[in-house]
Order: C-alpha cells, then sequence, then structure tokens
C-alpha cells in the first residue's frame, strides 16, 4: 500500500544533509511554516535556500536564517531592513538576486528537465554582466539554467496518501513547480483526506511529485 | 515652484487619470504602490486585472470582517476575486506576463527615459541589497508598458522624466507612457509627447520640471 504520509516533524524531515539545497514555496500564504521550522531543528547546514523573498525581522526565513545554517539566499527580493539583508550586508549570508518570473521558470524547468533557456528577462541589465547573451527572433535574451532541489518544502491545504495536493487560493504560488523541482518533496497539508475525494480534474500537484507528507492542522 | 495656479494630482488622482484610458476587455497586471490603486477607478467597465502570484481576476479591496488569509496580492495585502476569476501556479502566472498575454502593464518607477527605458528597482549600481521583485519580466513581457510617478523627486526636486536614466535599468526601451501628477507623456520614436496637463498647467512650468525634451502637440 501507498502511503506518503509521516507521523511527525522529525520523520518528515529526517536525511536532510548538510549542504543540501532547499525550495521553500510560499508567497505569504502557502509558506510551508511548520517544516521549516523544522529544518531548523533538524540541524542540517550550509544550506542553500531558496525561496521567493527574503522575509522580515520575524516569521519562518528570518527564523530560518537566524540558526545560522543557510549559506546562501536565492530569491527576488531582500529587504535592506531584514534579518537577510542585514547577514548579507555583514558578510555572513551569500546572496543570488533573481527576477521573479526568471526564478519560477528555472524552478520549472528543473522539474521538466530542461537543461538551459533564454529569457529576455534582465538580459539588457547589470544582472547581465558577464553573462551569455544571444539575440534570438530579434531579442537580446539572458541564458538561465535551472535550480534544482536536494529538498522542497511544501504547504497543501488537502493531501490523499498518494500525495496528490491541492493548494487553496493564492497560496498556491510557488507549491506545484517547488513539488516539481526537488528529489525529495516534503509536504505539509492542512487536511488529510481519502484518495479519490480530490476529483482528478482538479489535482493541482500530483503525488508523483511527493515523497513525505505532515498533517498540520491549521 | 512657479506661481502659476495649478494642483498636482495625488497618488489617488495619477491612478484615476490612467483608469480612465484603460477600455473594457483588457488584460492588466497593476505593480506595487500607486498602480494598485488602478483597479479602484475603472468603476463599470469590466478589466480583468492580474497579480504576480497568479490570481486573475482581483476583486473590490474586502473590508475587515470579509479577509480570506489564503488570498493575496503581489504586495501581499488582502484581495477578494471577482466572479469569474482564475488561478494558477507562479511558473503560468510569469508566463502570462513574459508571453505577451496582458494588454498593460502599470509599474512605478524611479526613472523613465525619452528612449523608453525604465529605471524601477535600484538607485545605485553597488547598492546592498536587490529588490528585484517581478519587474523584469513585466516590463518586457507586456503589450504595452505604462509608469505612475511623481514627476520630479521630493527633496531636490529632480526631474524623475529624463534624456539618459541615471539608476540602473529595468529594461531597455520598454516604456510607452508616463502618468505623473503633472502631465501625460507619450514615449514617441523622437522622444516624449505631451498627451496631457493637469488644469492650471503651463508649457513653460513643465518645461521647468523635465529634464527630457518635451513634444508638444
Amino acid at each position: 500500500m501507498i502511503d506518503k504520509f509521516v507521523p511527525t516533524l522529525a520523520a518528515a524531515m529526517a536525511g536532510i544533509q548538510d549542504g543540501a539545497t532547499v525550495l521553500a514555496a510560499g508567497f505569504g500564504p502557502g509558506t510551508p511554516a511548520t517544516l521549516m521550522q523544522g529544518l531548523a531543528e533538524q540541524g542540517a547546514r550550509d544550506l542553500t535556500l531558496v525561496m521567493n523573498a527574503g522575509g522580515r525581522d520575524d516569521g519562518p526565513v528570518a527564523d530560518l536564517l537566524r540558526t545560522g545554517h543557510i549559506r546562501k539566499l536565492i530569491c527576488s527580493f531582500v529587504r535592506a531592513d531584514s534579518v537577510a539583508g542585514r547577514q548579507f550586508a555583514a558578510g555572513t549570508l551569500e546572496l543570488e538576486i533573481v527576477p521573479q518570473g526568471t526564478l519560477a521558470e528555472r524552478i520549472r524547468a528543473a522539474g521538466a528537465g530542461v537543461q538551459a533557456f533564454f529569457t529576455p528577462t534582465g538580459a539588457d541589465t547589470i544582472l547581465a554582466e558577464g553573462r551569455e547573451t544571444r539575440v534570438i527572433n530579434d531579442r537580446l535574451c539572458l541564458l538561465e539554467y535551472p535550480i534544482f532541489g536536494d529538498v522542497a518544502l511544501i504547504d497543501a491545504w488537502q493531501s490523499d496518501r498518494f500525495g496528490n495536493l491541492t493548494h487553496r487560493d493564492s497560496a498556491r504560488n510557488f507549491n506545484p513547480i517547488m513539488a516539481m523541482a526537488a528529489k525529495q518533496t516534503i509536504v505539509q497539508t492542512a487536511h488529510v483526506v481519502e484518495l479519490g475525494a480530490i476529483p482528478p480534474e482538479n489535482v493541482h500537484t500530483a503525488g508523483v511529485f511527493v515523497q513525505r507528507v505532515l498533517h498540520v492542522p491549521v | 515652484m512657479s506661481g502659476s495656479a495649478f494642483k498636482p494630482l495625488d497618488r489617488d488622482g495619477i491612478a484615476e487619470r490612467i483608469a480612465r484610458d484603460i477600455p473594457e476587455g483588457w488584460f492588466v497586471n497593476l505593480g506595487i504602490g500607486i498602480p494598485t490603486k488602478v483597479s479602484d477607478f475603472v468603476n463599470d467597465r469590466e478589466v480583468i486585472f492580474h497579480a504576480e502570484n497568479g490570481v486573475i481576476g482581483i476583486g473590490p479591496t474586502p473590508d475587515a470582517g470579509n479577509i480570506n488569509p489564503y488570498l493575496v496580492n503581489a504586495g501581499v495585502q488582502h484581495i477578494s476575486l471577482i466572479v469569474g476569476a482564475a488561478l494558477v501556479h507562479h511558473a503560468d502566472s510569469f508566463a502570462i506576463a513574459r508571453g505577451g498575454h496582458l494588454d498593460l502593464c502599470v509599474l512605478g518607477a524611479f526613472e523613465v527615459a525619452e528612449n523608453g527605458d525604465l529605471a524601477n528597482w535600484a538607485r545605485s549600481p553597488d547598492e546592498p541589497v536587490k529588490q528585484v521583485g517581478g519587474a523584469m519580466d513585466l516590463a518586457v513581457g507586456a503589450k504595452r508598458l505604462w509608469v505612475a510617478m511623481e514627476h520630479n523627486t521630493k527633496g531636490r526636486g529632480d526631474s524623475r522624466v529624463r534624456k539618459i536614466c541615471s539608476y540602473p535599468l529595468t529594461a531597455k526601451g520598454v516604456v510607452k507612457r508616463v502618468y505623473t501628477d503633472l502631465a501625460v507623456l507619450e514615449v514617441t520614436p523622437h522622444g516624449f509627447a505631451v498627451l496631457d496637463m493637469i488644469p492650471g498647467m503651463t508649457k513653460a512650468t513643465l518645461e521647468e520640471r523635465t529634464e527630457a525634451a518635451l513634444i508638444w502637440p
């Protein structure tokens, strides 16, 4: 019998190695806060964290950064006045800033097995300095590579035991694409449902992309 | 400030002026700041608003008693959905932006140049932290890009309407129109053409407040 549910947070986070690349979803709603807390407690170090934004002074990103376990942050947006901004200024955090759509597409590409792509986004800006560009269809484009995750931390509204997921409203955001892009996709779900309870045409993230699911009631 | 009698538009005023030029049926992305307010002024026209976090069909701002914590816009402010809305994931949402599916994107800016260059994400190349967000993807992908901004900087009154941008660019040659608190300017192959001015504004004063050359009707 296939059953991807795990009983505890520790079981959900077991085996994450030092040096791993961790994709964490969320854009406000949809942030897997319990799993991010679990990652801090699990203790893996020297991590690369991939998220949309660097957060503020409180909340799951700030708490995770404060552990000192994050070596590098890849995101689209960092505030100067935030834990991430201050760690970067102090030289204790590496930062790779990626335009948000390129970030999403690099993650999607990883999940889809696309090994590189060209996009006009940022091609005529300082983000392109020293990098490969090419004129394609009369447009200057920038070469971008996928972002593969060792681990993805995902938030869901519902999950069945196959790991078929729904995401509520705009809490969907990065969740389906990050789930596709990692070797080990770990989900926290607000609700556990029976197989078949989610109509097949309404599955947002198919269970094939999911390895472990933890029930975290809201 | 010259002695002429004009009252610059406030932020709502700029948003209202932009909304007047959006026809029914357009699919529109609004950036953070002044642009976010544009949707409050389209009234009964059916215009579909997109938020880069995957919302298609933003409705009116909900009152405090009707907040859905799972539903936010690009500024992570609570929103509602219109009847007929759709939700997509982040890569599809930016496919909408980059793939040319938006009739219009309205962004804020620090500066716009007469060739349509846009600067809206950093005030110097070596700024310690970076706030790119989704602006670069939206700027290269929308069918039209309009900018909403104050005509001059708050402190020194420098013109944000420039011959050449002094700040790092978000994208080159992308801005089609600029809506400021003083005027509406169209980016043409020959530079900024004045489409409209606020009541009481004169040709001489607008030229004095604008670093770039202006083309008059």
